[in-house]
């Protein structure tokens, strides 16, 4: 059959081109360089790559292989390993980081609106609502979210307003408000009010996973306050938004409940999960993660309660302008 | 150092009450606080020059007390206490060695130094803003949340010289809503132009029989919040609510352009009288300097508090001044110099190093070139 043979000889004749190619520098660059991309028949093409990636990757486990030997000859003389670049260590550093000796940052997160609650002034009381007409699941999520969050309420939202809710909240004493939106069935967005007059985060909601979706999950959350981690909150804005989660929980958790709730920020997502922990001994813990665990990250920070036509906003998420670099972080 | 307050190009004001210099050469800021411990309810919520030589700041802050700073000296040397209405400053002047103020429930004072016969005025609830015309300085307009812009004699504090009147019904027929936000008096000419929460930038005419605005023009959908007229008066400078600022062209009342970088609310804008550059400070607790013509930015300080209101210095060799820091140190690297002069020369590449303040970081201007992915040598 002409095809085989063709392709036989065809490989054969492209075999000699890297052949050809090698012997090339002698003769000056005569005939041109040879390139795969240039061979028309796809078969054939795809065939020479997989050679050349075959080859990339021999000549990848030499050099590894090589490398390793050195070092182990080289014994304690070796040079410290190289740090592999991740996007984390690339960072930019952002110049509102906030610097823990810095006088006046910590005047002004000691006076700002969550400081009430950081002198125990006030007891938070969360009411949960969802926008109107929830379907099932997000039904279901406020109910857990309530479980996990002491003091906190869940109401029916009946398309209420929300600037009519707040002062009716704001009198019964409650002191922050969540609302979590829906769209098609899944809730996907999250707003988080500090009630008395305090600034309100807009969040988009990702990866909602609920109490059965969960594999290898613990028993139902029980009634003990829960500790709270918050991870990597390092710029003012991280500060803020570290600081509006950790009102949401009581002030002094019950460490006899073994339970905590984690936000850890990774290049601007925030992680949510909750779980029971057990010491097994001076350096061995168990966990068993308990209740739902979302994904969310900041869209805008406005001052003052919800208002999101005529207020004044601290931050907002900018695509154009802020996500230019991937190196790049805000929270 | 006190000595060095001059040196100073803008002077911004923050809520937590500490009064802000920031020297854009030398890219440093410094805090001047009023007393010791800082409290909040000494925030600043206005700031005005002095007198025409910008030698004196006066700062209205939040408890009712009016702050008299001196760059001079680089402190602040006395304090009155101006109570009365409710509600924080939205307004600070002065003429003829009186303070002129307005809060937010509406009362306008005139205070002597006397502190007798203070002359007040009710100028309507809900003000958000008082500006005194520069060049009659016995004028100031007021104008607020369903507060109408009115123009105010203060020899004649009974009747407005001038009362706006809103404009029509929309096409819905329904009444258009006023709010007021800044407003600014056009130099040479009576004219005024404000901008308003229902982004709306408004030009009004005393002098034209009709009392409804000459021009409108509307920028984008979010409140407009601060107001400047660019050292030509023929266009203003807005910044919203949102994070953007424009500029909009009067005499035909569309945008020429936009400037960018803001992430958080603009509480004050003010251009600069000569140069084309415009400061500007908000909510996001940064000071931004953009080149108006080149829509660049060309300077962005970081400064902790947010910051609710600046004055720009009408400075205006800011090039040609030394970025070299000042004379104590200028000893040491005499000392220096003598220790190296008596060293041998070796030659080297020299390396220019920038000396950069660490609070303050400017910006690399220009883009970045973008960085080539090493790709092996392909098949």
């Amino acid at each position: 059959m002409s095809d085989p043979g063709s392709m036989a000889s065809g490989a054969a004749g492209s075999a000699e081109g890297p052949g050809d190619a090698a012997r090339a520098p002698e003769q000056a660059l005569f005939p041109p360089a040879f390139s795969v991309s240039e061979i028309k028949n796809k078969q054939r093409r795809h065939f020479m790559f997989l050679r050349w990636k075959q080859q990339q990757r021999k000549e990848k486990l030499a050099n590894k292989k090589k490398r390793r030997k050195e070092r182990e000859a080289l014994g304690d003389k070796a040079p410290p390993k190289p740090v592999p670049k991740t996007i984390e260590n690339q960072r930019v550093y952002d110049e509102t980081t906030v610097d823990p000796n810095d006088e006046e940052v910590a005047f002004d997160e000691s006076t700002d609106e969550f400081a009430p609650y950081f002198n125990r002034q006030t007891i938070p009381k969360i009411l949960i609502t969802t926008s109107d007409r929830p379907r099932g699941r997000t039904v279901r999520f406020c109910e857990q979210l309530s479980t996990i969050i002491p003091n906190s309420h869940v109401y029916y939202r009946r398309g209420l307003a929300l600037k009519r809710i707040i002062p009716q909240c704001i009198s019964r004493d409650f002191t922050d408000l969540i609302v979590i939106n829906e769209d098609r069935k899944i809730p996907n967005g999250l707003v988080l009010s500090h009630l008395p007059d305090g600034p309100t985060a807009h969040f988009r909601m990702s990866s909602v996973r609920l109490r059965k979706e969960i594999k290898r999950k613990g028993k139902e959350p029980t009634k003990h306050q829960p500790e709270v981690i918050l991870n990597n909150f390092t710029t003012r804005l991280g500060h803020s938004v570290g600081r509006m989660f950790a009102s949401l929980f009581p002030h002094d958790p019950q460490f006899i409940g073994r339970q905590v709730a984690t936000f850890h920020n990774q290049r601007d997502y925030i992680f949510f999960r909750f779980h029971r922990y057990i010491f097994r001994s001076e350096k061995k813990v168990g966990i068993q993660e308990l209740g739902p665990r979302f994904t969310l990250k900041l869209r805008s920070l406005q001052k003052g309660t919800f208002d999101s036509k005529f207020g004044e906003y601290e931050w907002i998420h900018k695509h154009r302008e802020m996500d230019t670099s991937r190196r790049k972080f805000h929270l | 150092m006190a000595s060095s307050a001059r040196w100073n190009h803008v002077w911004v004001g923050s809520e937590t009450g500490i009064l802000k210099g920031v020297n854009l050469r030398r890219r440093q800021a410094t805090n001047y606080v009023a007393a010791s411990a800082l409290r909040r309810d000494e925030g600043v919520c206005a700031m005005c020059w002095g007198d025409p030589s910008e030698s004196e700041i006066l700062i209205g802050c939040l408890d009712g007390s009016v702050k008299l700073f001196s760059t001079e000296k680089g402190k602040f040397t006395e304090s009155r206490q101006c109570l009365g209405g409710e509600g924080s400053f939205c307004g600070l002047a002065v003429h003829d060695s009186s303070i002129i103020t307005c809060v937010e429930s509406g009362l306008l004072k005139v205070w002597r130094d006397a502190s007798s016969e203070n002359m007040e005025t009710q100028v309507g609830a809900g003000v958000c803003c008082m500006r005194q015309n520069p060049a009659q300085p016995q004028c100031v307009g007021t104008g607020g949340k369903e507060n109408a812009l009115k123009v105010w004699d203060l020899h004649r504090p009974e009747e407005p010289i001038f009362r706006a009147k809103n404009v029509q019904n929309d096409w819905l027929n329904l009444r258009v809503p006023v709010w007021e936000r800044d407003l600014q008096f056009l130099p040479g000419s009576e004219k005024i132009v404000t901008c308003t929460g229902h982004h709306q930038v408004r030009l009004y005419d005393p002098s034209s029989p009709q009392r409804r605005p000459v021009l409108e023009a509307t920028y984008g959908e979010y409140p407009l919040t601060a107001l400047s007229l660019t050292p030509g008066a023929d266009s203003v400078v807005v910044g919203s609510s949102h994070g953007d600022m424009a500029v909009i062209d009067l005499r035909q009342g569309r945008l020429v352009k936009c400037l960018k970088g803001f992430a958080g609310s603009v509480r004050s804008v003010q251009c600069h009288l000569t140069l084309p550059l415009v400061a500007s400070c908000g909510l996001d607790r940064f000071l931004r300097v953009h080149n108006i013509e080149d829509k660049r930015l060309v300077h962005k300080v970081y400064l902790k508090s947010r910051l609710n209101c600046l004055l720009l210095t009408s400075c205006e060799k800011w090039e040609d001044e030394d970025p070299e820091p000042t004379a104590p140190q200028a000893d040491v690297k005499e000392e220096e110099d003598e220790l190296w002069d008596g060293m041998e020369t070796v030659a080297t590449r020299t390396v220019l190093k920038r000396t950069v303040d660490p609070n303050v970081r400017e910006i690399q201007l220009g883009k970045h070139p973008k960085k080539q992915k090493r790709m092996s040598p392909g098949p």
